[in-house]
């Protein structure tokens, strides 16, 4: 009698620490939205804030629009790489990829998922501003499409992975070369799948400040040509909130919020998509 | 069947273009990773060969007498990752239960939900939140009255610092923890449902199946798990390099400021001036990048060896 009663007590002992730790998880997220929403909201209200770039600490009216087109026109060329890239890579893992070679490039983008962003970032310093001797947003982009590719990989592999054989051997059996079967039957059959991909990349590429610091170093002005410095969101929050100036810090604040609005809408869209590409291969 | 066949036919034909095409464009990600290495090496060149083995034991960091040495950031990025590790080990592998628990219902989902968008936030934006409300919290209410209580134990000797290496483990330890917690949940998800159902047909509690049965069939997954969070803790820079205190010496203390390898490059890469102080700094990165390599290729191996496990 004793004994059961140690053994219910435990148990449910074990339970409330096991929801506690699923509650507290979510503390910290909490935590975050709230400060970023309440200490932004008040510098996103200012329509200027979109519409103006860098002033100087005691000039009102400054805003982000450098960094905002910074930030897209990067992430659009290191997208521009990075997917087509990372979509045939996909494909070939599933369509080749079953021996050894296969495994090799599933391990080499699953260790280059875990590579340090910093690391990255000299990497692209080394093979795009060092030898030019200046900054530049293409050696950012290179920089965030390295960083991109092993996600839209990974998640194109597993995209394709999801479409039933049936589909592959209808294609095969009317005649189709393999090329076709693969670029015309399959990827779009995986679209969805493989947009969630991009998607995240996207969203983490957005976020990315430690490979811009040597790349795209930061501008105040607005430039919209990648082949020079250029501002970016992230470097942004970065720098002004280095600074001891409330308006700089506010700032910060603002251009935070702006940030996890972009990569929570971007990651809730993909969830969206990717729920659709499940009821898709289902019916096929 | 069917497939099979279709697959061994196409198999005994020579290797068409498109094959060819898309095995050229596949080894992007292994060149991307080779290069990585080479580059740093290269440019790490100077340093390696004017400091030798000697700068991977050195304290020393002095941009003005050229002195540079890569022990107090290793002993940082280690110790910052370590002390992450202990505080959200603990949590991850409840959430990882909790997620993986079929009898949770729709909170579940919610809470899944949550883990992801956590580790979606930006590192920066962890790293603003830190600087302004984190660090400050945690001076005056952790800091502060355990230095006060037990500061005669070394490790926790005052004076406390907001920006120390413990806030730099706390802020690690929250992003660090959706890897932790996802990976093992997918791991524990792997082990037979014949292990569960026959622990809980013997009349064992839910606690009692999950610590005698579950959790050990899942260990090595957990282990490497745990692995890949080291090597995300060990690589992250932005939010580190926000709270540490940035000071290039070991500290005696925990609450003291500390500096890692990730973020002294962060700080001082774009204002090295010189080719032995910056190729130093890079040397740095390549440590970093080699000791990161290296705990990945294991942590993937690990979480491989069990997924391929739970099929057999």
């Amino acid at each position: 009698m004793n004994r059961n009663l140690y053994r219910q007590v435990s148990n449910g002992l074990a339970r409330v620490f096991v929801y506690g730790t699923a509650l507290a998880a979510l503390i910290p997220l909490g935590l975050v939205l709230a400060y970023t929403v309440s200490k932004g909201l008040p510098s996103v209200e200012n329509v200027d804030f979109f519409i103006n770039s860098f002033r100087p600490i005691g000039i009102p009216g400054g805003g982000v629009a450098h960094a905002l087109a910074g930030t897209v026109i990067m992430v659009g060329l290191a997208s521009l790489l990075a997917v087509p890239v990372g979509i045939l890579s996909g494909v070939y893992l599933v369509e080749y990829g079953r021996g050894r070679w296969g495994d090799l490039i599933r391990l080499a983008s699953d260790v280059l998922v875990g590579a340090p962003s910093i690391a990255i970032g000299l990497f692209a310093y080394a093979l795009l501003v060092a030898p030019f001797h200046h900054f530049s947003g293409i050696s950012a982009a290179v920089a965030l499409a390295v960083l991109m590719l092993p996600v839209v990989i990974r998640t194109t592999e597993g995209a394709i992975e999801l479409i039933p054989g049936s589909l592959r051997e209808a294609g095969l059996a009317l005649g189709l070369a393999r090329w076709r079967v693969a670029l015309q039957l399959i990827v779009p059959a995986a679209a969805p799948g493989i947009v969630t991909g991009a998607l995240l990349a996207v969203a983490r590429a957005a976020g990315e400040t430690a490979p811009l610091l040597f790349t795209a170093f930061g501008n105040q002005i607005l430039n919209l040509d990648p082949s020079k410095p250029m501002a970016a969101l992230p470097l942004l929050v970065f720098n002004y909130a280095r600074q001891p100036y409330p308006q700089a810090q506010q700032q910060a604040w603002g251009a935070a919020l702006v940030l996890v609005v972009l990569v929570l809408i971007t990651n809730l869209t993909s969830r969206f998509v990717f729920r659709r590409q499940i009821a898709l291969a289902s019916k096929l | 069947m069917i497939r099979g066949t279709v697959l061994a036919r196409s198999r005994r034909r020579p290797p068409d273009g498109f094959r060819l095409l898309t095995a050229l464009v596949a080894l992007a990600a292994p060149i991307s990773l080779l290069l990585i290495v080479l580059l740093l090496a290269q440019q790490g060149a100077p340093a390696i060969q004017h400091y030798g083995f000697g700068f991977l034991t050195s304290r020393a960091w002095n941009p003005i007498t050229l002195d540079f040495g890569a022990l107090a950031f290793i002993f940082g990025t280690v110790a910052t990752s370590l002390i992450a590790l202990a505080l959200a080990l603990p949590v991850g592998v409840g959430v990882a239960l909790f997620l993986a628990e079929p009898s949770a219902g729709r909170l579940r989902g919610s809470i899944g939900i949550g883990v992801e968008l956590l580790a979606a936030i930006p590192s920066v934006v962890y790293g603003l939140w830190a600087v302004y409300v984190m660090a400050p919290f945690v001076l005056i209410h952790i800091e502060q009255p355990l230095a006060a209580r037990f500061g005669s134990v070394g490790v926790l000797g005052g004076p406390a610092r907001g920006t120390s290496l413990f806030t730099a483990s706390l802020v690690l330890s929250v992003m660090i923890l959706p890897t932790l917690a996802a990976v093992s949940r997918d791991v524990i998800r792997a082990v037979p449902s014949g292990l569960r159902e026959s622990s809980v047909a013997l009349g064992a509690t839910w606690w009692e199946t999950t610590w005698g049965v579950i959790l050990p069939a899942a260990r090595q997954g957990i282990f490497g798990a745990t692995v890949l969070a080291l090597g995300r803790a060990l690589g992250e820079t932005i939010a580190v390099t926000m709270v540490i205190g940035n000071r290039p010496e070991i500290p005696t203390s925990v609450f003291a400021p500390a500096y890692t390898l990730a973020s002294v490059i962060a700080n001082e890469f774009t204002e090295a001036t010189g080719q032995l102080y910056s190729s130093a700094l890079i040397e740095l990165g390549l440590v970093l990048m080699l000791v990161t390599l290296t705990v990945n290729v294991l942590a993937q191996l690990l979480v491989r060896s069990t997924a391929r496990e739970a099929r057999a």
